[in-house]
C-alpha cells in the first residue's frame, strides 16, 4: 500500500461485521480524505449503521482494518465522533452538559467543558437553552444540540448516523442550509448516513451506495460542483441526472 | 400544557373517606357497635389531642429508630445493587436469596431480634434495615437495568469507561426507581420500628401501643393508629420533595407526556 492511501483521514480495509452468524455488511472498503463530507447511502436494513457501529469501535468486525490517519483503530471507540441515529441527549443533563459530555468523558473539568460548549451555542442557533434540559427542547433543537456534542468531541472525523431524518420537510431544508454553512467553517470530515437521495445529493462531495444481503458498496460517485451549494442546486439539471444515476444503481441491485 | 391536580380527581378519594367517616359515625354514635370497643371519632379526636405530648415523645424515640435502620438500609441497597449489578456472577448468586430473606414475615424474626440484641435500640434498627433495604435493592436493579442501550453505546463511543457510564448514564437512570422504592420504605421503616417496639423497650409508639392496649383504652389505641398513619404519611410525602429536589428534569417530561 503506498503512503499516500494510508495518509486517509479514515479508511475501512475489507471490513465484514456478522450479527449472530448472519452477513450483515460484506468485504467493505472506504476511504475518507480529510475536509471531505461523504454520504453512505442505501434502503433502510442495508447495514448502513452496522457499518458505523464497526467504524467507531463500538463493534469490532469478523474481518478487516478500520484505520485512523494510519493507525489501526479497530474495535477501540473513543477516537472518532460519533453522533447515534437518535439524539440521545441525556435526560437528566441540562443541554450545556449533554453537549460537553464528550469532553468531560476526556477529563476535562465540568466547569471548563460547559464554558467551552457555551461559546458554541449562537452558532448552533441554541441561544437560551442554557438552563433547559432536552424534554423542554423541540426536535430541531435537539438535533442541534446532537449535532453540537458530536462536533465538540470530534478530533477530526465525525460519523452522522441519519442526522437529519427525524426532521419535518420544513426544519430540514433549514437545517440543511444552516449545515452547509457550518461545514466550512469547522473543517471537519464527515461521514453522514442517509436514505434521502436529495440530501445525500445536495450536501455530500462523493457518495457510496451500499446495498445487498449482505450489504457491500455497490458503487462510489462524485457530484462535482464545489460546496457549498446553495438549495437552488437541487432544482436544476445536474441534479436530476446525478439522481437518476443513483436511482437507477439502486434498483440494479434490487 | 401543564394542567393542576384538578378537583375533579381529587373528589373521589375525599367522597371514599367520607364515606368511611360516616360509617365509623352511624356504628359508634348509632350504637350498633358498645362504645367502650368502638369509641366515636369525636372521642378519638379528644384523645389525639390531650396524648399529644406523650405521641410525639414516643414519636422521637420511633422516628429515630426507623431513621437509623432506613438509613442503614439504604447504605446496604445501594451497595449490593450496584455490586449485583456490576458482577452478573453476584447477581445470580445474590438475587434468590434476596428474595427469599423478604418471604420472612417481619413479625417472626423480631423476637430472635431481641433475644439476640436485647430490648435497646439494636434489634429495632436491625429490623428495620433488613426490611427497608430490600424494595430499594430491588428497584435500583431494576433501574440500573433499564438504562438505554443506544446511550450507553453513545458512552461507549465517546471512550467512556465502566465507571464513567455508571456515573453518566446508569445511576441518574436508575434514581426515579430508587425514590420509588425509597416511597415504600419509609413506610416500611415506621412499621418495622413500632413492630419491633412491641417486643420490648422501653419508650417508642409501639411501646406506648402495647401499654393502651393492656389498659383497653381504645380511644387512645385509635388516636395512635391515626398518629402512625399521619407519620408515614407525611414521611411519603418527604420522599416525593426530596425526588422534586433531586431530580427537577422529571417535572418536564410529564409535561411532553401529557402534550
Ligand atoms: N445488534 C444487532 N444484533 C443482531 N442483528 C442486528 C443488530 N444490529 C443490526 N442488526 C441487523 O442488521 C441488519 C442491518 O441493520 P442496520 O445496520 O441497522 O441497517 P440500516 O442502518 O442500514 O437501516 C438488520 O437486518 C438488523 O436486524
Ligand atoms: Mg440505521
Amino acid at each position: 500500500m503506498s503512503g499516500e492511501e494510508s495518509a486517509s483521514a479514515l479508511r475501512a480495509e475489507g471490513v465484514t461485521k456478522a450479527y449472530d452468524g448472519r452477513v450483515i455488511i460484506q468485504d467493505i472498503s472506504i476511504h475518507l480524505e480529510t475536509g471531505e463530507l461523504v454520504c453512505l447511502l442505501g434502503v433502510s436494513g442495508a447495514g448502513k449503521t452496522t457499518l458505523f457501529h464497526t467504524l467507531s469501535g463500538l463493534e469490532r468486525p469478523e474481518a478487516g482494518r478500520v484505520l485512523l490517519q494510519g493507525e489501526d483503530i479497530t474495535g477501540r471507540p473513543g477516537k472518532i465522533s460519533y453522533m447515534l441515529q437518535r439524539d440521545l441527549l441525556l435526560p437528566h443533563k441540562k443541554i450545556p452538559d449533554n453537549v460537553a459530555l464528550p469532553l468531560v468523558i476526556r477529563g476535562e473539568k465540568p466547569r471548563a467543558a460547559r464554558e467551552k460548549a457555551l461559546g458554541y451555542f449562537a452558532q448552533f442557533g441554541l441561544e437560551g437553552t442554557q438552563d433547559k434540559y432536552p424534554a423542554q427542547l423541540s426536535g430541531g433543537m435537539r438535533q442541534r444540540a446532537a449535532l453540537l456534542r458530536t462536533f465538540l468531541g470530534s478530533q477530526g472525523v465525525v460519523l452522522l448516523d441519519e442526522p437529519f431524518s427525524a426532521l419535518d420537510a420544513l426544519t430540514k431544508r433549514e437545517i440543511h442550509r444552516w449545515y452547509m454553512g457550518m461545514m466550512d467553517q469547522l473543517q471537519l470530515t464527515t461521514l453522514f448516513i442517509t436514505h434521502d437521495i436529495d440530501e445525500a445529493i445536495l450536501l455530500s462531495d462523493r457518495i457510496y451506495i451500499l446495498s445487498g444481503q449482505p450489504g457491500r458498496i455497490s458503487a462510489g460517485l462524485t457530484i462535482q460542483p464545489p460546496r457549498p451549494r446553495d438549495l437552488e442546486f437541487s432544482l436544476c439539471g445536474e441534479f436530476l441526472a446525478y439522481k437518476k444515476q443513483i436511482l437507477s444503481l439502486l434498483e440494479r441491485q434490487g | 400544557m401543564k394542567r393542576s391536580p384538578s378537583i375533579t380527581s381529587k373528589l373521589p378519594p375525599l367522597l371514599a373517606l367520607a364515606a368511611v367517616l360516616a360509617v365509623w359515625l352511624i356504628a359508634s354514635e348509632g350504637g350498633l357497635v358498645p362504645e367502650f370497643m368502638l369509641p366515636s371519632p369525636a372521642q378519638v379526636g379528644a384523645a389525639l389531642v390531650s396524648e399529644f405530648p406523650t405521641l410525639l415523645d414516643n414519636a422521637a424515640v420511633t422516628l429515630q429508630e426507623a431513621a437509623l435502620g432506613l438509613g442503614i438500609g439504604i447504605a446496604v441497597a445501594l451497595v449490593l445493587a450496584t455490586l449485583m449489578h456490576r458482577v452478573r456472577a453476584l447477581y445470580r448468586a445474590c438475587y434468590p436469596l434476596l428474595v427469599v430473606t423478604q418471604t420472612i414475615p417481619t413479625v417472626a424474626i423480631a423476637p430472635l431480634l431481641v433475644l439476640w440484641m436485647g430490648f435497646g435500640m439494636a434489634p429495632k434498627v436491625t429490623l428495620v434495615a433488613l426490611t427497608t433495604f430490600f424494595p430499594i435493592a430491588v428497584s435500583l436493579l431494576e433501574g440500573y437495568a433499564s438504562t438505554d442501550k443506544a446511550a450507553a453505546d453513545l458512552l461507549r463511543s465517546m471512550g467512556a469507561s465502566r465507571w464513567q457510564i455508571f456515573r453518566h448514564l446508569e445511576f441518574p437512570t436508575a434514581l426515579s426507581y430508587f425514590f420509588s422504592g425509597l416511597r415504600v420504605s419509609v413506610s416500611y421503616a415506621v412499621v418495622g420500628a413500632v413492630i419491633s417496639e412491641w417486643l420490648g423497650g422501653f419508650e417508642g409508639l409501639g411501646v406506648y401501643m402495647t401499654r393502651v392496649r393492656k389498659a383497653y383504652a381504645f380511644d387512645r389505641m385509635f388516636a395512635v393508629i391515626l398518629f402512625i398513619v399521619a407519620v408515614s404519611l407525611l414521611l411519603m410525602a418527604l420522599v416525593t420533595l426530596l425526588r422534586r429536589l433531586a431530580m427537577p428534569w422529571e417535572a418536564y417530561e410529564k409535561i411532553e407526556r401529557n402534550d
